[in-house]
């Protein structure tokens, strides 16, 4: 059974669309990254999920429950976007009520809190109010919160904001370990390369809808590209090589190639020897996941 | 349970943001001068005929508790004017219903926190004054124990409407909310007792009308009906008197308001995207 999994979600703001029709499902220990730029419907779904966001129509499921209800919230850590909360609590008053709500006994939040403060880079900050804090200590914060029940199921949107280099490679190592853990992440992010060192599957999401979803391979793999260099390319060569892969730009002796995958090169090659055309080069290229975003999500800024 | 955890940390988060001691010095420079001004007008006052001092210290004491209710109204307004608001505002409300809770534990969870935060100041400051009087001047008023909880009761009415305000308007305008309110029924009882003077059934009606709109000053003129000396009642003379006095039904009304203003706010915070 699915983890998390939602049919047909959706979501709209007096006239706005945040979330159309979203449909997904993420199996329990994957790591699953939820990219789309800002105003996608990211932060949106993830609220519906959790029950902080009544959904207009459609269905969501979280650990078999129906979003925010307590039975499954229990196995549920979440660092919300722009994270804040009283600033006239210290760390330790703060992650105790937090544990208190999970319902974890005095004795085990005695002891777990130290090593949680540890554990997200702030060791020692019990007695710190959060007003103390910078913006990267009270993510960090945050991030412990999320995690002070042992949660199976963390949500984290925007994790690495306010985070500075080594703060951000702190939260992917500690993704890392909840994986290791078998602990199942969804992670809202706009910054590829986190989503890229860190998830096992993807969804690129687009004015609320679901654009491209699939392993990272998959999603980059299926829109395997290749460059050729080549002069003296007739019209009617050109025309025999549209049926290897569309051609997505050229011009003079350039062109790209969009292809299905890389058993077609020796064909694109001896087509274009024998055709007459002096071949330079032919190099087959995956598209980043940055490509792959930019490409999914162009014309839409903001 | 969740709702004393929220309660809890409602009630520490006051100590912790130093409001609880800000109010227990204000709290004492309030008793204190409320004590020096009674001491003086006691000493110097040349009244000997028994009923006359006691009606003195029935009137300074009454003014006392006027002065103490009406902080204890403000108090429970600015207490709660943010408590629900303001989280929704910082986004705080978000790391605190995605715990296994349900919304209604973290609604009635804050007002039980602060309802005994103010239960206790409001016991304290009146109880102290009362105190302050019988050193003094030996006079004890009648009723004491209804009267304070009758003082309390006002204060939780308003405690409950500013958290239902809170749960679907801003801080600012949930205080607006609230003290407009409030003034509305200030104005709504005094056009009571005035009309009821001038034996003006009419008006008198739209100030009991306008009371049940929010009860808290029919309740607090309950309670300093109550507490005066039995002759005084019967006397009704005296800037304190209740030309228009609410029944005992009010207390019931209130009691009964309160549970459906809190029940509202449940619903308007369940039903409202955070």
């Amino acid at each position: 059974m699915p983890v998390i999994e939602t049919e047909n979600l959706r979501k709209v703001y007096r006239d706005v669309i945040a979330v159309d029709s979203l449909t997904l499902s993420v199996e329990q220990g994957e790591v699953f990254g939820f990219l789309g730029p800002n105003g996608a419907g990211k932060t949106t779904t993830v609220k519906m999920l959790l029950g902080l966001v009544h959904a207009t129509s459609g269905s969501a499921s979280l650990l078999g429950c129906k979003p925010g209800e307590p039975q499954a919230m229990a196995k549920v850590g979440f660092l919300p976007e722009h994270f804040h909360y009283h600033p006239w609590l210290t760390a330790n008053d703060f992650l105790d009520f937090h544990g208190r709500l999970y319902g974890i006994p005095h004795e085990e939040r005695r002891q777990r809190i130290p090593a949680l403060l540890e554990r997200v880079g702030l060791g020692g900050r019990e007695n710190s109010r959060l007003s103390e804090f910078s913006k990267g200590m009270t993510q960090r914060i945050g991030l412990a919160q999320a995690l002070i029940s042992r949660p199976a199921v963390v949500f984290l949107d925007e994790p690495t904001s306010g985070l500075d280099p080594l703060g951000r490679r702190q939260v992917r190592d500690l993704i890392r370990e909840l994986r290791r853990e078998g602990v199942t992440v969804f992670l809202n992010s706009h910054l590829l390369s986190e989503v890229e060192s860190t998830c096992d599957r993807v969804a690129i999401m687009r004015r609320g809808r679901v654009a491209g979803l699939g392993t990272i391979d998959e999603l980059t793999g299926m829109q395997l590209e290749v460059d050729v260099r080549a002069s003296g390319v007739t019209d009617d060569l050109r025309a025999e090589l549209a049926a290897f892969g569309r051609i997505v730009a050229g011009d003079g002796d350039r062109m790209t190639l969009q292809i299905a995958d890389d058993t077609v090169l020796p064909a694109i090659a001896s087509a274009l020897v024998n055709g007459g055309a002096q071949l330079y080069a032919l190099t087959p290229r995956r598209l980043s996941l940055e490509d792959l975003f930019v490409r999914l999500v162009e014309g839409d800024t903001g | 349970m969740s709702v004393f955890a929220v309660a809890r940390l409602t009630f520490l988060e006051a100590r912790r943001r130093r409001l609880l001691q800000l109010v227990l010095v204000m709290g004492i420079a309030f008793v204190a001068l409320f004590a020096v001004g009674y001491f003086l007008i006691h000493k110097e006052s040349r009244m000997s005929v028994v009923g006359e001092r006691l009606e003195m210290s029935n009137i300074l004491l009454l003014m006392g508790l006027y002065a103490a209710n009406f902080l204890g109204v403000v108090l429970a307004v600015v207490m709660s004017v943010d408590v629900i608001a303001g989280d929704i505002a910082s986004g705080a409300i978000q790391t605190l219903v995605t715990k296994p809770l349900r919304r209604w534990h973290v609604v009635v969870g804050k007002w039980l926190g602060l309802a005994a935060l103010l239960s206790i100041i409001m016991t304290l400051v009146s109880a102290s004054l009362v105190l302050v009087a019988w050193i003094i001047s030996r006079y004890l008023p009648d009723n004491l124990p209804e009267g304070i909880a009758l003082m309390v009761l006002a204060q939780l009415l308003v405690l409950t409407v500013s958290i239902l305000g809170g749960t679907f308007l801003n801080t600012l305008a949930n205080g607006i909310f609230v003290f407009m309110l409030y003034g509305l029924v200030f104005i709504g009882g005094w056009i009571e007792q005035i009309a009821a003077f001038a034996g003006n059934q009419a008006a008198t009606n739209i100030g009991i009308l306008i009371s049940f709109v929010l009860p808290s000053e029919a309740i607090w003129r309950r309670a300093s009906y109550l507490i005066q000396p039995l002759y005084l009642r019967q006397l009704n003379v005296g800037p304190f008197v209740t030309l228009s006095t609410p029944s005992p039904a009010t207390v019931v009304y209130s009691l009964f308001y309160i549970a459906v203003v809190l029940a509202m706010a449940v619903v308007v915070f369940q039903r409202r995207d955070l």
